[in-house]
């Protein structure tokens, strides 16, 4: 058997496991995805973008087992005056999340989408992926489009007064989820968005973002604490003229973590920023791709991903930078790093630049690194302990991507979470 | 207060030995400076007295108020109460030099079973002494040394050395790169701490320091060894004639 035929094989067998949810409207948009996944196939090793990560317990049928870690740490975002929506394994829990009504957005589940006759969320739904789908395949997120039953569809059309928190709580340890969600950000909107939990067992999201003109979306994401489980996240948005966007993820823990951004700059002067940071322990391979096209006047975006892995932990980065033609005065800025604590751990690195204008600053860096022994013995010779300082140097090391969040409170949150992590390492 | 015998250091990676037998003691309330060439090991006599890597004791012992500093680690060293002004302060980006300091403060008071400094008895502390040094708010929040003038980097160091309260401070050439005002600012944050129960170790390379922070004891330290050791008209004698003259007459 060739290559294609095994690829073609367990795209098949996978297929063959799968329902399609009773389309209604996004019927259409389901069976187009469908038809993706079966020309594209599934991730395989030897695809470009896969050789760094293993796609196959992502891909094959069966999900591995993934034990619920229960938490001795208040949710994150619980303090916070947010709208709280609660997916459990991926399935809309009404009785848990708030009520939907806030003013300045209006948000739908997904399923109700069709019935509702929700316009904006039929033109949207798979629109963004589908176009995500070149020049780099993403097969999972067109399975993702096909199959995901559950999800929701968030319309912004003033400026809200609380975030929209999606919580994802993992109950079951065979879950496998699909969620899709869909956000239209209209021009001179403005909202935040905050995600957290593990999702499932196994989590396949999907998230399409549309900006309008001048309209503005934070992204602020935590993807939980469980140490087992696996997770294929998408996120694709598109950008009109004078918008914003701004995203950062933050994962502790989990075996295997593919966070896929794909982000188009299509309307002069709009701004792209997104970041990660993640830490990694041991049994853990956490994997970042970003696709970033400016395919306008005067745009600009920024990518900040740092990754502090140590005991064997694995971290991925493959972030590109595509200038069209005509896309002048671009600012592009892509900076990955990582801090082996260890001499086990590693990190990939495939940062591109594919540039068709000529007046345009891009630049990308990529640096892989351990703790700094001169800061170090500065710090000892000051009286911190070499644990503490190590815990110092290596919040230092992630704060400029934890820098990229512009809500101060989130971000204390986050510092103090990351604290947390490394002080139950001592 | 701080007694060193025979002190013989190289280099962990190399066959090359930097201190041939020195000896030195620093009593409680003095201040002695250490002179000498360039790579004569002055620096090297710092960093192991504070406890960095890449340095090995072959014979001879150090102690401060009879403690064995050379078994201890840096922290345990500065909780004891020895303190380095460093020739070259370290650039730490993403860590604030106030976050820094209240770490280091509270770390040693920790370590000797102290009460920690709360945050606001902290912050009257620092508000005052970075005044008196002439370092702005703005120096504190910045993160350590990042960004500083070769001056603003050692006055941080005068600063840490005032809230560290220490018992041995060693300054390795903190008047470098100063300018005349930097230099006097230093110095009086350095007379400020002179103290009957505080050793300090000034080393340098040029006489003016010294004009600021009068010695009770001038060394001469020359191929890792002490060679000379007078007053202060010794400081004077090696700024009008240079070391030529000194390393001849002992050798
Ligand atoms: N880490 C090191 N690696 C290599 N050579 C060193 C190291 N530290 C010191 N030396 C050498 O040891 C000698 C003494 O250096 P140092 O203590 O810095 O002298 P000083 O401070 O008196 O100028 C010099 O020859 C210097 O090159
Ligand atoms: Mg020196």
């Amino acid at each position: 058997m060739g290559l294609a035929d095994v690829k073609q094989g367990a795209t098949e067998a996978r297929l063959a496991a799968l329902r399609l949810p009773a389309g209604g409207c996004l019927a259409a948009a389901r069976q187009a995805a469908l038809a993706r996944v079966q020309t594209l196939g599934l991730p395989g090793r030897r695809d470009e973008y896969w050789k760094f990560t293993r796609p196959d317990t992502l891909t094959e049928t069966d999900v591995t087992k993934a034990s619920v870690f229960v938490s001795d740490e208040a949710p994150m975002f619980d303090d916070f005056d947010r709208l709280k929506i609660v997916f459990v394994d991926g399935v809309y829990d009404a009785d848990a999340s708030d009520d939907l009504s806030l003013e300045g957005v209006t948000i739908d589940r997904i399923a109700d989408v069709c019935g509702q006759d929700i316009h904006w969320a039929k033109d949207l739904y798979g629109v963004l992926e589908a176009r995500g789908q070149a020049p780099v395949a993403r097969p999972l997120a067109a399975l993702n489009t096909a199959f995901a039953a559950d999800g929701i569809a968030i319309h912004v059309t003033g400026t809200p007064s609380k975030p929209i928190n999606l919580v994802y709580l993992h109950s079951d340890e065979m879950s496998d989820a699909m969620v899709h969600h869909l956000v239209r950000v209209e021009a001179g909107a403005e909202a935040t968005l905050l995600e957290n939990g593990p999702g499932a067992s196994r989590f396949n999201s999907c998230l399409e973002i549309d900006i309008a003109d001048t309209g503005k979306l934070h992204l602020v994401r935590a993807q939980g604490r469980d140490h087992e489980r696996r997770a294929a996240n998408h996120m694709f948005a598109r950008l009109g003229k004078e918008s914003v966007f701004k995203s950062f993820t933050l994962t502790v823990n989990g075996v295997l973590t593919r966070n896929e951004s794909v982000i188009e700059l299509l309307g002069d002067d709009a701004i792209a920023h997104i970041a990660g940071a993640c830490v990694g322990d041991g049994d853990f391979h956490h994997d970042d791709t970003v696709f970033i096209t400016h395919d306008a006047v005067n745009c600009e975006s920024r990518q900040v991903f740092k990754k502090v892995l140590r005991n064997g932990a694995t971290g991925v980065f493959q972030g590109k930078i595509l200038v069209k033609e005509g896309a002048q005065k671009t600012d592009g800025y892509q900076i990955s790093q990582s801090l082996l604590l260890d001499g086990d751990s590693q990190f990939l690195a495939k940062p591109e630049l594919e540039i068709y204008a000529d007046d345009v600053i891009c630049s990308h860096g990529s640096t892989t690194g351990a703790i700094d022994e001169e800061a170090l013995f500065y710090l000892r010779s000051r009286g911190i302990p070499t644990a503490d300082a190590t815990d110092l140097l290596t919040l230092a090391f992630l704060a400029e991507a934890v820098g990229e969040v512009e809500d101060t409170d989130i971000a204390a949150d986050i510092v103090a979470r990351l604290e947390g992590w490394l002080s139950r390492r001592r | 207060m701080l007694e060193i015998k025979n002190l013989h250091v190289k280099l962990e990676d190399e066959d090359k030995q930097i201190l041939k037998g020195l000896d030195l003691t620093v009593e409680a309330g003095k201040v002695h400076a250490i002179m000498g060439p360039n790579g004569s090991g002055k620096s090297t006599l710092s960093y192991v007295l504070s406890g960095r890597d890449g340095y090995e004791v072959t014979e001879g012992s150090a102690t401060l108020a009879g403690q064995d500093l050379l078994e201890l680690e840096p922290e345990e060293r500065a909780a004891l109460g020895v303190f380095l002004a460093f020739q070259y302060p370290v650039e730490i980006p993403g860590v604030g030099n106030m976050t820094f300091l209240r770490t280091a403060v509270n770390a040693q008071r920790k370590a000797r079973g102290e009460e920690e400094l709360s945050a606001a008895e902290f912050l009257k502390t620092i508000r005052a002494k970075a005044k008196d040094l002439k370092i702005d708010a703005d120096m504190l929040k910045r993160p350590v040394n990042v960004g500083f003038s070769g001056g603003e980097k050692k006055r941080n160091e005068i600063l840490q050395m005032a809230m560290l309260e220490p018992k041995m401070c060693i300054l390795d050439e903190t008047d470098s790169g100063l300018d005349v005002d930097a230099m006097k600012l230093v110095a009086e944050g350095v007379n400020a701490l002179r103290d009957e129960g505080r050793g300090f170790l000034v080393i340098t390379h040029y006489q003016r320091l010294l004009d600021h922070i009068k010695p009770d004891v001038v060394h001469i330290l020359a191929d890792g060894k002490i060679v000379k050791t007078g007053g202060p008209e010794l400081a004077l004698e090696v700024e009008n004639n240079g070391y030529t003259d000194i390393l001849a007459e002992v050798s």
